[in-house]
């Protein structure tokens, strides 16, 4: 295990802390949000500990909450998540081998992909996903704990402006990649893709359908030729 | 517990499982399977392109309708001092910052 924590220097901690503390916040709302719903304080906690994606509980809560089939909330969930599929095969080796891998499958989410992506180096790479991994899976399901105890205290987060943090942080991982000219063209072309097609689609398809832009002409060639 | 908890932890274990299949699936693919070098390049790329898409959709719309202004500004703002390799912490705080000070201002 030790091997793992090789890369973390203070800058990484700094960096990942914070994105933590931004996720235990959303947490917060979301617990919130879904004990002011009438749906009993345990779900959200067991999501934010078995599921652990933000963005399909939000979903899930909200198809429950507004009476539908619980089921149906659990496709809509699914069909959000199943990002994390290509996630997996264009991660770079970070996981390491047996228990490790799947355990740290677990981890795998939007800002630990996107840390390891962001980080040239592999034990720092490592260190960044496992790092931003773990204190997600303890910062989030801490923060829903207490937005169901808080109830309707924080219920706005908005107001903080809390909602820009989650695509903010986001997009200055992911800046780095988009410097790269063949991958900033398929990203561009995908992102809008996917805008195009999100007032009419599910939520999470859109998102899907972005890999489209890995099709764009001229981008694969200039890869190839890099 | 009542029978409609009882089918909503069925719907969360569900929903928990279905997304660990997800995650697992690629590392365990990845292991058993060896990738043409065009295609590890094109593997590489999409995470990529699936956060970029991820940051245009959570930033310009909530659910199916426009998410408004403010948060799209304050997105901008943190990406272009991102840009200017300002530090994350300050990008982060930035960006929620502007998007609660237009809010404040009246701007949605």
């Amino acid at each position: 295990m030790r091997a793992i924590w090789r890369g973390v220097d203070r800058a990484l901690l700094r960096d990942v802390g914070l994105v933590c503390l931004a996720v235990g916040v959303i947490g917060v709302s979301y617990g919130t949000i879904a004990v002011a719903s009438h749906l009993p304080a345990w779900l959200p906690v067991v999501m934010a500990c078995l599921v652990v994606a933000g963005a399909s509980e939000f979903l899930f809560v909200g198809i429950v909450a507004a009476g539908g089939n619980p089921f149906a909330a659990v496709a809509a969930g699914l069909l959000v998540n199943a990002r994390h599929l290509p996630f997996g095969l264009s991660l770079p080796d970070v996981l390491g081998q047996g228990w490790r891998r799947l355990f740290g499958s677990h981890l795998m989410n939007d800002e630990a992909v996107v840390f390891a992506l962001s980080t040239p180096d592999p034990d720092r790479r490592r260190a960044a996903y496992w790092l931003c991994g773990l204190g997600i899976l303890v910062c989030w399901p801490t923060g829903a704990v207490l937005g169901t105890v808080l109830g309707s205290a924080v219920h706005d987060t908005a107001t903080f402006g809390l909602d820009a943090m989650f695509p903010a942080v986001l997009l200055a991982l992911v800046l780095p990649a988009l410097r790269e000219r063949p991958k900033r063209r398929a990203a561009l072309a995908g992102a809008a893709v996917a805008l195009a097609t999100t007032p009419f689609l599910p939520a999470g398809l859109p998102v899907l359908l972005a890999l489209a832009g890995l099709a764009v002409p001229g981008g694969r060639e200039r890869e190839a030729a890099a | 517990m009542s029978h409609h908890q009882l089918v909503l932890l069925a719907a969360a274990l569900v929903l928990a499982a279905g997304t660990y299949g997800f995650r697992v699936a690629g590392p365990l693919l990845r292991s058993r399977v060896t990738f043409p070098p065009r295609v590890e390049r094109l593997l590489e790329a999409s995470s990529v392109v699936l956060l970029t898409a991820l940051v245009a959709t959570t930033a310009l719309y909530e659910g199916h309708g426009a998410a408004g202004w403010a948060r799209p500004a304050g997105v901008l703002v943190g990406g272009l001092l991102a840009w200017r390799k300002v530090p994350f912490v300050l990008v982060v705080l930035a960006a929620a910052a502007t998007a609660a000070g237009l809010r404040l201002l009246g701007v949605r």
